[in-house]
């Protein structure tokens, strides 16, 4: 990883495919879980991904050196997921591969259970569960991601586990 | 099993190829390709988000042919809507118009002689030496020969219309002079007639009623009645006998 940002400094173009193949996976099933639909967490991934490399060719190499680049390609994914709604206007200045964004279900009966229940926790508790727990951030990187205090996170990521628990009894009863 | 751990169990290892595809192409990191019909059969048009990079003919290996010239993937792609839809309209026409053409494949000089060339009307052509004179490299006739076999758009760039400074047709870098032939007849250049000329050294015609000399495909001087036509064999010539060049085809 530490490797990565070295390589993206001295040659972005080089290297930058490599990030894109080390980072889709998580960025697009946290992501996925995240939203609860995985149209949207391809979408959501490609724009961060765009922009990341956008961003990065305006850089000096230092700078790119110094980057913690997961947390930050989150923060633009996230930042682009508030704005989603509003943007979803057309890029007609994108170049749109040809295959169909196939169907990617990979998706286990059990898994889905879990999508519901996450679906269920209310948004600052469903990112801060999902980045910490799915995607396996520390508290501090979530605090830099979602741009909430760290205390809050935590606060969040409590309520969001206490909240699923309570859900699974719910089910267990009925 | 705990709560913590089937969260951690809720993660793919891989990702949807479309995303590295999607992003390839809007880095511009890989440039996306579609086939379209030509005058010239079925061609390959390659572009990314600054515009066409590439015109091949689809019978060719494309795909290696464009990743050993440019150095990036091909991915199956639909062009920019804001200018993909002018492409069927520009390879018809023979030049690039308001279509972004990504020219960083060949040098600054190239891309300047290029987009001279794209200046040329169709129905007529202008010899290598025209080109080189109008980018300010007067001698530079065989640099600009070298850049025509280059040029990475033909049909868009109309290379087609740039012939040889004896006038005779010559090469052509997509497919070969029979293409050249046809693309120039489809035009109206009548190439048989361009060739009997260069054979006679025939290089300019001039009016002798309005005083001016052309390029043989200029439309001024086909206007002019065949009565009044005289032939050059150089722009000293034309001089010599007091015809001044014309503001059209500016054949000196």
């Amino acid at each position: 990883m530490d490797d990565l940002g070295r390589d993206l400094a001295r040659n972005l173009d080089r290297a930058f495919p490599r990030l894109v193949e080390q980072m889709s996976p998580r960025l697009y099933w946290g992501l996925r879980r995240m939203t609860g639909d995985g149209h949207q967490a391809e979408d959501l991934s490609q724009e961060a991904m765009i922009r990341a490399y956008r961003a990065l060719s305006g850089y000096p190499p230092e700078r790119i050196r110094e980057i913690r680049l997961e947390p930050w390609i989150w923060t633009i994914a996230l930042n682009l997921g508030r704005n989603h709604l509003r943007d979803r206007s057309r890029r007609p200045t994108l170049v749109e591969a040809k295959t169909e964004p196939a169907d990617f279900d990979t998706e286990v009966p059990d898994t889905a259970a879990w999508q519901r229940r996450l679906d269920n926790l209310p948004r600052a508790q469903r990112e801060a569960v999902v980045l910490r727990h799915v995607v396996g951030f520390g508290t501090s990187e979530i605090a830099d991601i979602t741009g909430r205090p760290e205390g809050t996170c935590k606060a969040d990521i409590h309520r969001g586990l206490k909240k699923l628990r309570e859900i699974m009894e719910a089910e267990d009863e009925s | 099993m705990n709560l913590e751990d089937r969260l951690a169990g809720l993660i793919g290892d891989r990702a949807p190829e479309s995303i590295t595809e999607a992003t390839a192409l809007g880095t511009g990191l890989a440039d996306g390709f579609d086939f379209y019909d030509s005058a010239v059969g079925q061609v390959v048009v390659t572009f990314n988000p600054k515009g066409v990079s590439s015109v091949t003919l689809a019978s060719e290996d494309f795909e290696s042919y464009f990743e050993a010239r440019f150095d990036r993937p091909l991915i199956r792609a639909d062009a920019p809507e804001s200018w993909g839809h002018l492409i069927p309209d520009r390879l018809e026409a023979g030049s690039p118009g308001k279509l972004p053409v990504d020219l960083r494949s060949v040098t600054p000089f190239q891309a300047q002689v290029l987009n001279q060339a794209a200046q040329i009307p169709r129905g007529e052509v202008r010899p290598y030496g025209w080109l080189a004179r109008h980018v300010g490299r007067a001698g530079a006739a065989r640099a600009v020969g070298s850049t025509m076999a280059r040029n990475p758009v033909p049909l868009i760039i109309p290379c087609h219309r740039v012939v040889r400074s004896d006038g005779h047709i010559g090469a052509y870098s997509l497919g070969g002079p029979d293409r050249k032939w046809k693309l120039l007849t489809s035009e109206g250049a009548a190439p048989e007639s361009l060739e009997e000329l260069a054979a006679r050294n025939v290089r300019y015609l001039a009016n002798t009623s309005t005083g001016i000399f052309c390029h043989p495909t200029c439309r001024a001087i086909r206007r002019s009645k065949v009565e009044n036509v005289v032939e050059l064999r150089s722009a000293a010539d034309a001089t010599n006998k007091g015809y001044r060049p014309c503001h059209l085809c500016e054949p000196a």
